[in-house]
């Protein structure tokens, strides 16, 4: 089944998020998520600098299946871009929490996040 | 689910294979067993197998049969002139729209199969008693649910397939293209959807699982709905409900070569439509030359207007995103348009279907390939 890292904060439309030192997050997409997805063959990611708002769609995932967005997890300023993984987006596929998506400065403290465990209960529900 | 999805004999086999299901036209189908990507590479490299019973097989007989599907199919079955020969054509509408699309093999001289959509298939058996009915035909409709069906299909099909099913050792046991033999209980045809050689064997249901798990011995790769969809977008094949429906001509469909006018004697249903209406559109493959993937109803700018895409996705053999593209007529292979994506317009360019046959890419390829 689904991979859920404890370590990670996750959002109910898949995102995962890691609390940096440096206080920016690391945002991804859950395992769970890249396996629904199926093969995935393509990332728009968002440019740096670019101002967000929490919620917005700043990224696509196109599987051979379709395309999904993925959500801003609070407003900030992307300050980087995982260049690797849109090279080769099938290390989505092959190691979600690895292949980040980007990283986003929070103009404050995002509220609304799970944990783990309430992750794990949201997937299962679905 | 509101109600439960209808099942096919080989379910256990799907989920024995690790498939993941999903609900086809009614029908609890397994899209891919882990890499559709890989399944795709599967049939155009080696082999494959797809669980293709959510497909209706039908029995035609009497003396009446032939003139009786010369008359419901837009294609002439005349062209059938030996029992085993098998033909693609349209079954349309008063309107011309189209009803299904179907394949149709001879067996002798009386008696006809026609292996339709799952999606279609109430429908379709509903539309044909409705015209034997109305015509007065000498021919009987015979449903065969109990029959499963699956599709081998890749450069190796035959040959693996050789090693799991006896019947193929026979004489004649491996028909020649766009044929069909039938042996004991089994209906094997050399035909497909993928563009590549292969087999289509209809199995009574009691039958398949162990035909399934031998073929699995022999080396077949099963492989899901998902790897089919991209295969077929390859091979330039239309998709029923996607790329054509009731309200579509087989003549804006790309499908004008199935639609058979020579005969003048010969009246079918929709024939005076189409005459009285010739295309409207070119239907042309699509290849993206900027970054991203088409979908289907991606709505495109061209020289002489607009148009819209009927089917897209990432096409494994090639690396780049394809699609088949409906545009206004005079449009013609090898022009520049612009597809809206996501509010941005992305470059694309009309190329000749198919995109690959039988293992070779036909289209010119301009960006460097992704893997």
């Amino acid at each position: 089944m689904s991979n859920i890292p404890t370590d990670l904060k996750y959002t109910k439309s898949h995102e995962w998020i890691r609390v940096e030192a440096d206080g920016t997050l690391t945002v991804g997409v859950s395992d769970h998520a890249q396996q629904a997805l199926g093969d995935i063959v393509f990332l728009e990611l968002p440019e740096t600098g670019r101002r967000v708002d929490a919620g917005e769609a700043c990224a696509v995932i196109e599987s051979v299946k379709a395309a999904s967005d993925i959500y801003a997890p609070c407003a900030g300023e992307i300050v980087a871009s995982n260049q690797e993984a849109a090279d080769a987006p099938e290390t989505v596929n092959a190691d979600a929490y690895a292949a980040w998506l980007f990283r986003i400065k929070p103009d404050s403290a995002p509220a609304g996040l799970l944990d783990a465990a309430g992750y794990e209960a949201e997937i299962a529900d679905a | 689910m509101n109600h439960p999805a209808r099942r096919t004999p080989l379910r256990a086999c799907h989920l024995a294979a690790g498939a993941r299901m999903v609900d086809f036209a009614g029908w609890d189908m397994p899209v891919n067993y882990g890499s559709q990507i890989d399944e795709h590479h599967a049939v155009r490299r080696d082999a494959g197998m797809f669980d293709v019973s959510h497909m209706l097989s039908l029995d035609l007989s009497g003396v009446g049969a032939t003139d009786f599907l010369r008359r419901l199919l837009a294609n002439d079955v005349a062209k059938l002139k030996a029992p085993g020969k098998a033909l693609y054509s349209c079954m349309l509408n008063e309107a011309g729209g189209v009803v299904d699309d179907l394949i149709v093999y001879r067996l002798s001289e009386a008696e006809y199969r026609l292996v339709v959509n799952a999606g279609t298939a109430d429908k379709d058996v509903a539309w044909i008693r409705r015209h034997i009915a109305a015509m007065g035909a000498n021919t009987t409709l015979e449903s065969r649910r109990e029959l499963a069906l699956i599709a081998i299909q890749g450069p190796r099909a035959i040959e693996r397939a050789m090693g799991a099913i006896p019947e193929l050792n026979t004489a004649n046991g491996v028909p020649p293209p766009f044929s069909a033999a039938r042996l004991a209980d089994l209906l094997i045809a050399r035909t497909g959807y993928t563009g590549e050689d292969g087999l289509e064997i209809a199995v009574p249901a009691v039958r398949v699982e162990a035909m399934w798990n031998a073929l699995l011995a022999a080396g077949v790769r099963p492989c899901g709905l998902g790897a089919r969809d991209t295969l077929r977008l390859e091979a330039g094949l239309n998709l029923y409900g996607q790329d054509m429906d009731e309200h579509v001509s087989p003549l804006d469909a790309g499908l004008a070569w199935t639609v058979d006018l020579r005969d003048g004697e010969r009246d079918f249903v929709g024939k005076a439509a189409l005459v009285a209406k010739p295309a409207q559109h070119a239907f042309l493959g699509l290849i993206l030359e900027d970054k991203g993937v088409l979908r289907a109803h991606m709505k495109l700018f061209a020289a002489a207007g607009e148009g819209e895409t009927t089917s897209g996705s990432f096409a494994p053999t090639l690396g780049a995103s394809i699609g088949f593209a409906r545009l206004p007529l005079g449009t013609t292979a090898g022009e520049r348009v612009e597809v809206d994506m996501r509010g941005r317009r992305l470059a694309a360019r009309t190329v000749k279907l198919p995109f690959v046959r039988n293992g070779q890419v036909l289209v010119d390829i301009d960006r460097p390939q992704a893997s």
